[in-house]
């Protein structure tokens, strides 16, 4: 039994990533699942036919470019994702604008080894062969490698290992014509860069390791950097950062200010969780941050919702969590609040937050007893006069 | 339980049993209209400059949200205004702020040719400075102290100085400088006393000496860890005149009411002894304009 790696469409609205914008995944506790959603934007780009940029400290590219996920040739699974993702992506296409259709590549080629749904699908358990990696032009930037060359940079006050990742990225751009410079060049491709376990102690940054790191402004600087070449240039990127390492909070909160998107990934793994019963389909949780406001007054909102992510026996799926004790007319989506909840509020104000946002929404259930809603530890809910508790999920002591 | 039963001078209490409750709650069409009339009501209020003296300080900020669509107002009703307008964009391209402007009817290349306004391409000049040539000695870039040569903003106040001076064929009313937004050039690496000097010297010379307006965006969130954020929001609140503060809703995600914005008039700035004027209303940002109105009257509700 292999086990299938498929990216469902509710986690990006549209269906990816924009060209020119950053994706920032803040990885689980032991980096498995991000990893895995890294090697599928890698995958992605290879089967679409993009160029690769792959920068890492941690591991060599070349090592990394070897074990990518196939891609799954026969869709039976695919196909019924497919068309839902497909009838998705065609409705919330309306708030991208003409850059991002880029991404559509592989619905416009004719070649009969690509699919007409948007997007592919690939097998975990299966590497990517050799003679596919080697069909698209790739660069790489592996740290102990770079630092043995002599370096030209000017004085940036910036740390070097990002400087010179920052002049390695913006020197290919300028080379292979991906900002566009070279007028003569009328097939356009664009470039994915994937930058992995950014800000962790490898790549010379401070702030995983104290609260008070001796330069708090690299990483950021990096970003703002980087944003302005994304901005300029036929790319789109994504990085992942140790996030949980890093100590200092206030750097995380300017690192989702200057990134686009920003998902954090949670997994279950050594948690209290693992044994929820209310996340007992589940692997682990998806949070969405941060998204992009690109070229409108208005985000895409509507598709955030909460997310877990979930192996089974041979689907690797992110999905909308499904809540076995609301009242069944309404589901998560539909009560105004709950999704978000779970997401950004802390949990001082989940009780407050939870008990009055049902009553509005709910219907005018029969109560007994005094019929306040009393603002208890416990969350209790109100239905057809009985109380149910929630599942142990969000017992906070007071 | 009904009212009195005495005598006709005592007034009647109304009922408030579920059957009586109807009648005391607005009928549709009254609903309707008092929706509208806060709605023109709050955006006279807000976007009246005209009500307003020049050489004012607005603050934008925003917590569990982002407040850009203020921005995105602000330019374009200045632009339309015929005011000059330097604008600091940090944190998107112009092509961003160039397609937003357009769906608001303005478009900011025309308005770049003739002079009308000057931008500040944060990410363009950043790139220039760290990738470009040597930089001629009379013309520093405004970005300069990213190189850590300089840990003041002075060049970049020059910057803003030399934009909005007047010259001798300008037409244009009053000048006006925009910032989004000021919480990146902490990410940058400027103190926040740096960031507060800017401000005070372009308050100088733009409010006072040239009569014109400041808006600012900022950054805050409840329970931030950023330090240095909070100081300069909460100074910056100190000094504004006018803070529009949008927030997301406490209760979460709504998909009629993306938030809330507070209003807050600091009368007790300029004359002591007024109190500040606050007020409250809810919004919602649709594809070419925000529609604002009462809390608790959203359109979905009524």
């Amino acid at each position: 039994m292999y086990s299938y790696f498929i990216l469902h469409f509710v986690l990006f609205p549209g269906g990816g990533v924009a060209v020119g914008t950053l994706l920032l995944i803040e990885e689980d506790k032991y980096g498995l699942y991000s990893n895995l959603l890294f090697k599928y934007f890698l995958a992605e780009g290879i089967v679409c036919g993009h160029d690769l940029f792959v920068a890492s400290a941690k591991e060599h590219p070349d090592k990394i470019l070897k074990e990518l996920p196939a891609p799954l040739l026969d869709d039976t699974y695919g196909k019924e994702l497919g068309d839902e993702a497909a009838a998705k992506s065609e409705d919330s296409q309306d708030s991208m604008k003409i850059a991002w259709r880029y991404q559509n590549l592989p619905k416009m080629e004719a070649s009969p080894t690509t699919y007409t749904k948007f997007g592919h699908y690939y097998d975990v358990s299966k590497k990517m062969s050799p003679e596919l990696c080697q069909s698209v032009k790739w660069h790489s930037f592996y740290l102990h490698e770079e630092l043995s060359f002599e370096p030209k940079l000017k004085a940036w006050s910036m740390n070097s290992g990002y400087a010179r990742l920052l002049q390695s990225i913006q020197k290919i751009i300028s080379q292979e014509g991906f900002d566009g410079s070279d007028p003569q060049k009328k097939q356009r491709n664009v470039l994915r860069i994937g930058i992995q376990s950014l800000g962790s102690i490898l790549w010379g940054d401070g702030v995983c390791c104290s609260d008070n790191p001796e330069d708090p402004h690299s990483l950021t600087k990096f970003l703002y950097v980087l944003r302005g070449l994304l901005r300029k240039s036929l790319s789109a990127c994504i990085i992942t950062v140790p996030a949980h390492l890093i100590q200092n909070k206030a750097i995380m909160e300017r690192v989702t200010n200057l990134s686009d998107m920003v998902v954090g990934l949670e997994s279950f793994i050594g948690s209290e969780r693992e044994t929820n019963p209310l996340y007992k389909d589940y692997h682990g949780l998806v949070h969405v941050h941060q998204i992009p406001r690109l070229n409108s007054l208005i985000c895409d909102v509507s598709d955030t919702k909460d997310l877990a992510f979930r192996l089974k026996r041979k689907l690797f799926t992110i999905e909308i969590l499904k809540n076995k004790w609301t009242p069944t007319k309404h589901s998560p989506l539909e009560v105004p609040g709950i999704a978000m909840m779970w997401i950004f509020t802390s949990h001082k104000t989940i009780t407050a937050a939870f008990a009055s946002r049902l009553v509005r929404h709910s219907e005018p259930c029969e109560q007994t007893g005094s019929g306040r809603i009393r603002q208890t530890a416990e969350l209790r809910m109100w239905r057809h006069g009985h109380r149910q508790e929630a599942p142990g999920l969000l017992v906070i002591s007071t | 339980m009904e009212g009195d039963k005495g005598g006709a001078g005592k007034k009647r209490w109304p009922s408030l049993a579920g059957n009586r409750l109807d009648k005391h709650l607005p009928g549709k069409v009254e609903a309707e209209r008092i929706l509208l009339a806060a709605v023109v009501s709050v955006s006279h209020e807000i976007f009246q400059h005209k009500e307003y003296p020049e050489g004012k300080f607005t603050l934008l900020r925003d917590t569990r949200t982002d407040g850009s669509f203020l921005v995105h107002h602000f330019l374009s009703f200045y632009l339309r205004a015929g005011c000059k307008v330097c604008f600091v964009a940090l944190l998107q391209s112009f092509s961003h702020y160039s397609i937003v402007a357009q769906k608001l009817g303005v478009s900011l290349a025309a308005a770049k040719e003739r002079g009308q306004l000057v931008f500040l391409e944060g990410l363009k000049s950043c790139l220039d400075l760290v990738f470009g040539e040597e930089e001629q000695p009379g013309q520093p870039s405004p970005l300069q102290f990213l190189s850590g040569s300089t840990s003041d903003l002075r060049a970049l106040f020059e910057f803003v100085r030399v934009s909005l001076a007047p010259s001798a064929g300008d037409s244009w009313k009053g000048p006006v400088l925009l910032v989004d937004d000021l919480s990146v050039l902490l990410s940058l690496g400027a103190a926040p006393v740096a960031v507060l000097d800017f401000i005070h010297y372009c308050r100088v010379s733009v409010c006072c000496q040239l009569k014109g307006n400041i808006v600012v965006l900022v950054h805050s969130n409840e329970d931030s860890e950023d330090e240095e954020n909070e100081l300069l929001v909460n100074s910056l609140c100190h000094h504004s005149d006018l803070i529009l503060w949008a927030e997301g809703l406490a209760t979460g995600f709504c998909k009629d009411v993306h938030g809330q914005i507070k209003i807050s008039k600091r009368l007790s700035l300029r004359q002591a002894g007024e109190q500040d004027l606050v007020q409250i209303y809810q919004y919602k940002i649709q594809d070419r304009n925000v529609t604002f109105f009462a809390r608790g009257l959203s359109a979905a509700v009524l």
